[in-house]
């Protein structure tokens, strides 16, 4: 049918390190969604602060973040930080791109989630005697939750095929990386893109059902 | 105060590259909304279980790197000697990777008109055609826009992994000039200022609808 021929032993015998590389790959993952998560909520506390220049700083944040694409983010950590003097190995700028990206997407989930618990029960909580704080904690931020778990799981996924735009500023460690390093050795581009087609797909299937069941554990009534 | 060796003729270098990036993004969402609709009723026609085979083909596009598509699509047009050039590589995986999404969305709009309205169309005598044309698209299309909308802002953001094939769209005519005049910053943020200015905008309009259109209120 077609005048090629599949190498697809060759492809199987590097099943080994590409599976390493989607080790990595789930670790930047991971690493960018837990550090997002984290500037997140920093974005959202800045948000309601009420100070004009931390409102207005989040918001840049967040709108750059959800109005450029990924991988103009991680070009700007990898290149454009070098004008500050800053150079980034190819693993940090990855990791910083996405975790920049995940941060503002992850803040504008939390908004959202924070909209959909109304304030008055905000109110009944503290005229129940409980403090700002305590009302937060044990009333808003467990309903909060329970409506951004799918955006955020969402993001998850999002982050883990982001991390493959790692490749462009010269990552080699992770599965995309690992698969066209070999690429370039063999010339075999069909048969191990189509593994770390296969592989990367798996990956966001496992996470997404582990994400289901983590919510079915979580979230029944 | 601030000097840059850039001059006039390279911005227009790079909203050439934006030219691109919108021609990538006008073709491939025009493509893929059409198929989104389509493959949309036809999963709401035939129920999810008939539509698993399609659900899993559609899935394949949203799990897997956008980046990886496209190799791959390369790869494979190359050994099928389709004789594709990158634009048409480029536009054929976009189209599919926004259809798989637009299905999902289509699918969404339609499960939100009420059963008991489109039985009333229905009776009123209404054929299946006149009941999608009439009743259900109206009402589909108020829930599905938003979320279209920020859609086709998605894949113009994702647009910019055709350079990877070689193609000059946007963020890649910043990396020519780049490596000619040496300012990264200073033309990575004009880069973003005009991917800013082309998405802010309509993101902002639809955040509007979705308020405007919202049924709760």
């Amino acid at each position: 049918m077609f005048n090629y021929t599949f190498h697809w032993n060759q492809a199987m015998r590097s099943l080994p390190r590409m599976l390493d590389g989607a080790l990595v790959t789930l670790e930047v993952a991971l690493l960018s969604m837990a550090l997002g998560l984290a500037f997140a909520l920093l974005l959202m506390l800045m948000r309601m602060s009420g100070y004009r220049a931390l409102t207005a700083l989040a918001a840049t944040w967040v709108e750059v973040a959800r109005n450029t694409p990924a991988l103009f983010q991680i070009y700007m950590a990898h290149f454009g930080l070098g004008s500050f003097g800053i150079h980034l190995s190819p693993y940090a700028a990855l990791l910083a791109g996405i975790t920049f990206n995940n941060a503002g997407y992850l803040a504008e989930n939390f908004r959202g989630a924070l909209k959909a618990i109304p304030e008055t029960q905000t109110r009944a909580a503290r005229s129940l005697g409980m403090t700002q704080l305590q009302a937060f904690r044990m009333i808003v931020a467990p309903q909060m939750l329970r409506v951004a778990f799918l955006p955020m799981t969402n993001q998850m996924v999002w982050a883990i095929l982001m991390t493959s735009l790692g490749v462009t500023v010269g990552m080699n460690m992770d599965l995309a990386g690992v698969t066209q390093e070999l690429n370039a050795r063999s010339f075999r581009t069909f048969e191990f893109f189509a593994m770390a087609a296969v592989i990367f797909y798996l990956i966001t299937k496992a996470v997404t059902l582990a994400a289901r069941l983590i919510a079915w554990r979580l979230f029944r009534y | 105060m601030f000097q840059t060796a850039m001059t006039f003729n390279d911005l227009m270098f790079l909203l050439k590259g934006a030219g691109l990036t919108l021609a990538v993004t006008g073709v491939s969402v025009a493509a893929g909304t059409v198929m989104g609709i389509v493959f949309g009723v036809i999963r709401v026609q035939i129920g999810p279980w008939w539509a698993i085979p399609l659900t899993f083909l559609l899935d394949i596009f949203r799990s897997v790197p956008l980046l990886i598509q496209l190799v791959l699509a390369n790869a494979f047009q190359a050994i099928a000697q389709f004789g594709w050039p990158p634009f048409t590589t480029s536009c054929v995986v976009l189209s599919l990777y926004t259809a798989a999404y637009c299905t999902e969305i289509v699918r969404g709009g339609i499960d939100a008109v009420p059963v008991t309205t489109r039985r009333a169309a229905r009776s009123l005598g209404l054929s299946w055609v006149q009941d999608m044309r009439y009743i259900v698209a109206p009402l589909a299309t108020r829930v599905s826009l938003p979320a279209w909308i920020g859609l086709t802002l998605g894949v113009m953001k994702d647009s910019a992994l055709v350079l990877w094939l070689g193609l000059n769209e946007l963020l890649k005519s910043s990396q020519i000039l780049i490596t000619r005049l040496q300012e990264p910053l200073f033309i990575l943020i004009v880069c973003g200022l005009i991917y800013f200015l082309m998405s802010f905008p309509i993101a902002r309009f639809g955040g509007y609808l979705e308020r405007r259109w919202s049924p709760h209120d």
